[in-house]
């Protein structure tokens, strides 16, 4: 298992690599080329001239693409135009809050959705079967973005149940440790800071979940469908198990193979998903910082995201292959 | 072999594999029109095929069937902060912000929406299929070389290599079609190769080989058109996904600019600030995108279901 | 050796049989469309220590027969009728907890496809112990220990090893071999096997076949052998019952079935298995047509569009009721208006001779 990692993990390199030159090149072809976008737009021609020395940018391309290649080797993205910080150091303040409301969203949309796919198979036919098969349908057909407005506008605006933007009331002096405010709250015993912060989670966290939670449904639903119909079911049945142990030994555990693959494709979707809730709730995290630095021509920090978020989507992808080797063990040999 | 989103493509391959196999006891009756005969008893393909031909006939006739121009601003007296007029008489579904009728711009939208949409797919499929054929039926390195690249591409995900792609083409219609074909791109050329590929491999081509046929004469004659069937089904699909994505960069201030040419992503976008006063400005259009998406949806299910036999229940 | 000499086979034989089959019928109902009745009218009966065997074409209704005894049909969309007792009890309408306590304890099945029929995600040894712990007071250790004499005894070498591995890891007589390791777990007082050689290679089959003939004689487990194989029959069964279009045509003791067969598709059946004592170069004769060219039973004699016998009284519009299926000398049974008086050996020489 350790040697299949590694060997993943070095597999990883060309991938990488081939990315770097992507955005390399992206960099180099904006508009104004990397000193503008370093600079921002109202710089001097003086300081873009004083910026492509300092930078090397008159050397040959692949000079400064190596350069580029060591600097990003390193995390350094170079600074934020707009705030002046490290791409890198921004990068990890944000992260935290979008792991939070990815793994709410993730965990919203398997607790409802596994459930849920199995009734629908179980009662195939049923009014409960067509009914999520119709809204997984419409889960999918709907604008992320637009779903987190009706969202907000009907339980936080209209309602006032649950928080409608950012991560953390002002008035709460929350100590922070990891940037997880969840998990500080629970680190520092500031309870109500940590239920604060996870009121915060739930309308982005459903709105974000709605995509996945659709597909997991429409996944778990026709995968049971199948296993039911297998030969090994009949075995088991034939073994006179009791129907838990039927269900859970021998449909579940197969039908959920698929589901579990679907669910790790999905939480790398979620990275581009958070792009378009965090917008709408303020939430401040690395999806909202990637649409201020597309208003802010912030390029280098769009590069600097696009890179990291790109890595951390890889990372997922490999995690899942990983996990679906422990759960398949026909996968696991060969 | 390469290292990212093993699952990822076993899945695409997965589907490529079940090209062209036709379904048991129905040997003899064409493929396609089995798959056709299929289609018409579905209901969930007739339902998805007449919301997407109804949808089509309005973009084709809109600027008959729009009963105001798009574009004119009326009622402007009545709007003030806080307040848009709602539906009236000669005004079905109200006026926006700037008093233009909302009816009419759905109408006219849906032809700029519906063009993004089938635009940037059909440019995404035929550059991502000419990739696939070009890996699938040279092999060797071409293929590992070309693959690699796509595997590259889909590292990367949707919408932020569409964002990276919009910003850097600038904001108009064509880059926002060129930012969504490209994300199509390497879907559709490794559904492509690998149907391709399990499809070479197949004792019919193996049988014309035998026969001494051309290699050109077997990809072109044989092996391409069995192996299009899961391309016409992710083509059908990515057409309610580019549609939602075209809404999206929209909302994220990356659409078309010309104000001159109503669209439903920006009508959506546009309508999230007077959410408060007049949500429907928001619901309108936002409804368009759905029903279109889901009439693409239906038909691609439906469609993978008829010419996919291990779909079939 | 012959099973039949065994005195155990007779002992068990006072007690009333291990399984009988009543006039079972099994009718598959959809939804917008005419029931089917897959299985019409079989009545057999299995005795302790005996085996039986169930042979026809695919299609024929042996393998729903098999499933209906065990309860394994789907409740939605299937009727079963008529009745099948097992040790006294009442399968037929029972409800599914008394199913489910039967089945793998009293009574167990080994299938066709042992890859398909394994649990893939599942490691061989949780496979087998379940049926252990489900139906037997043991712990998890005994369990296992069970399980290591279980796969032993189905000869699997190396079984502590095997317990741990996955269905894929194992070669295709393996599988079937732990399979029936798991069919037998309980000791049960009925086994059926359905086809379990058919997706095997033909000396695997021997060794699979020699196996279950072991475990009949040493157990006096009652067996039910579904095959359309008739050379499984010739090495394995005491009483065959030939079923065509999901009703038995023609029941008889082994020796007596394979010296004269009476009924014309069981002769066919005969005659287009090669045979080594035959006329060197002898035409095998098959049966014209397939399985798809039957007519219903209600008109008649399903077999009649394919049978070279048939004459106009095989047909409803002449006789006016199905053929039945009555009493032919001791211990058989048949359902045919025109039987084979010949050997179909000797049929097929003189055709061959004739010919020449």
């Amino acid at each position: 298992m350790l040697r299949f990692v590694v060997r993943r993990l070095l597999q990883l390199i060309p991938i990488l690599l081939g990315l770097s030159v992507l955005l390399f090149a992206w960099l180099r072809a904006l508009p104004g080329g990397p000193a503008q976008a370093a600079l921002g737009e109202r710089a001097t021609p003086e300081a873009i001239a004083r910026y492509n020395e300092l930078f090397g940018l008159d050397q040959p391309i692949y000079v400064q693409y190596l350069r580029f290649l060591g600097r990003a080797v390193q995390l350094d993205f170079g600074n934020s135009t707009r705030t002046g910080r490290p791409v890198t150091e921004e990068f990890l303040e944000r992260m935290p809050g979008t792991i939070e409301l990815t793994l709410f969203a993730m965990v919203f949309a398997i607790g409802v959705g596994i459930p849920l796919g199995y009734l629908a198979a179980r009662r195939h036919g049923s009014w409960i079967d067509s009914t999520s098969v119709i809204g997984s349908l419409l889960g999918v057909a709907i604008p992320v973005f637009f779903l987190a407005y009706l969202l907000r506008l009907v339980f936080a605006v209209e309602l006032g149940w649950l928080p409608g933007s950012g991560r953390q009331e002002v008035r709460i002096d929350a100590t922070r440790v990891t940037n997880f405010y969840v998990l500080d709250g629970v680190l520092t015993g500031e309870w109500d800071a940590a239920w604060d912060a996870f009121t915060h989670l739930v309308l982005p966290g459903i709105a974000l979940g709605t995509i996945p939670l659709a597909i997991i449904v429409r996944i778990t639903r026709a995968s049971v469908l199948d296993v039911v119909n297998e030969d090994y079911v009949r075995t088991a049945n034939a073994k006179g198990l009791a129907t838990q142990t039927v269900r859970r030994r021998h449909i579940l555990r197969n039908a959920l193979l698929p589901v579990s693959t679907t669910i790790g494709l999905q939480t790398g979707l979620l990275l581009s998903g958070a792009v378009l809730t965090e917008t709408v709730f303020a939430f401040g995290g690395v999806g909202s910082a990637i649409y201020d630095a597309i208003f802010g021509r912030d390029y280098a920090l769009l590069q600097g995201f696009v890179l990291l978020l790109a890595i951390m989507y890889v990372l997922v992808n490999l995690l899942v292959d990983i996990s679906y080797g422990l759960l398949d063990p026909r996968v696991r040999v060969s | 072999m390469t290292a990212i989103g093993d699952v990822k493509r076993r899945r695409i391959d997965e589907l490529a594999a079940r090209a062209g196999q036709v379904p048991e006891g129905e040997g003899g009756v064409s493929l396609t029109r089995s798959a056709f005969r299929r289609l018409r008893r579905d209901p969930v393909a007739i339902a998805g095929a007449v919301i997407v031909v109804v949808f089509l006939l309005v973009a084709a006739f809109a600027p008959w069937l729009a009963p105001r121009d798009p574009l004119a601003q009326t009622l402007l007296s009545e709007i003030r902060p806080g307040y848009i007029p709602g539906s009236r008489e000669g005004f079905p579904l109200g006026v926006d912000n700037l008093g233009r009728d909302v009816l009419s711009r759905l109408i006219v939208g849906s032809r700029q929406s519906l063009l993004i949409g089938v635009v940037s797919t059909l440019l995404g499929a035929v550059v991502g299929m000419a990739i696939g054929v070009l890996a699938g039926a040279l092999g060797g390195w071409v293929d590992s070389v070309v693959m690699r690249f796509v595997d590259i591409l889909l590292s990367i995900p949707g919408l932020l290599m569409a964002i990276s792609i919009s910003v850097l083409l600038g904001q108009n219609q064509y880059s926002l079609v060129i930012a969504i074909a490209v994300t199509q791109v390497p879907v559709f050329a490794r559904l492509l190769r690998g149907s391709m590929l399990s499809q070479r491999n197949s004792d019919y081509a193996l049988a014309a080989r035998a026969l001494g046929v051309r290699r050109g004469r077997i990809v072109f004659g044989h092996v391409l058109p069995n192996s299009l069937s899961p391309v016409i089904v992710q083509a059908t699909l990515s057409l309610a996904t580019a549609i939602i994505e075209a809404a999206a960069l929209s909302f994220l201030g990356l659409g078309d600019p010309d104000l001159g040419r109503p669209e439903w992503g920006a009508m959506l976008a546009n309508a999230q600030q007077f959410l408060g006063v007049r949500p429907e400005l928001a619901i309108y259009p936002a409804l368009c995108i759905i029903v279109v998406a889901l009439g693409f949806t239906l038909l691609g299910e439906s469609l993978r279901e008829a010419l996919d036999p291990k779909f079939r229940r | 050796m012959s099973i039949e000499a065994l005195p155990a086979g007779e002992a068990a034989r006072a007690d009333g049989p291990v399984l009988q089959v009543d006039d079972l019928s099994v009718t598959f109902t959809r939804r917008g469309e005419a029931p089917t009745r897959a299985v019409d009218g079989v009545s057999f009966a299995v005795d302790a220590g005996e085996t039986v065997g169930l042979v026809g074409e695919s299609g024929c209704g042996k393998s729903v027969t098999s499933l209906a005894v065990m309860g394994l049909l789907p409740r939605r969309g299937v009727r079963v009728g008529g009745s099948v007792r097992f040790g006294g009890v009442e399968l037929v309408g029972a409800p599914d907890r008394t199913l489910r306590d039967l089945r793998g304890a009293d009574m167990a099945m080994v299938f066709q496809d042992p890859l398909s029929s394994l649990n893939p995600v599942v490691p061989i040894g949780t496979q087998v112990t379940e049926v252990l712990l489900e139906h037997r007071d043991v712990s998890r250790g005994e369990a296992a220990d069970e399980a290591t004499r279980l796969l032993d005894r189905v000869g699997i070498p190396d079984p502590g090893r095997r317990l741990k591995e996955y269905p894929h890891q194992l070669s295709g007589g393996m599988r079937q071999r732990a399979l029936i390791a798991m069919a037998l777990a309980c000791s049960p007082r009925l086994l059926i096997a359905d086809e379990p050689t058919t997706a095997l290679d033909v000396t695997i089959q021997a060794q699979i076949l020699e196996l279950l003939r072991e475990l009949v004689v040493d157990t006096g487990t009652a067996l039910v052998m579904i095959t359309h194989d008739l050379g499984v029959v010739a090495g394995l069964c005491d009483r065959v019952h030939v079923m065509y279009a999901g009703r038995i045509i023609e029941s008889a003791d082994r020796h007596d079935l394979f010296a004269r067969p009476r009924h014309p598709y069981t002769g066919g059946l005969l005659a287009s298995v090669p045979r080594l004592d035959g006329a060197r170069g002898a035409p095998l004769t098959p049966i014209r047509g397939s399985a798809r060219d039957t007519i219903p039973w209600a008109e008649g004699c399903a077999f009649a569009p394919r049978c070279d016998h048939a004459q106009d009284d095989c047909l409803t519009e002449v006789s006016g009721s199905t053929v039945p299926l009555e009493h032919d000398g001791p211990a058989r049974e048949l359902r045919c208006r025109h039987p084979l008086r010949r050997p179909p050996s000797a049929t097929g020489a003189t055709a061959s001779g004739a010919a020449r």
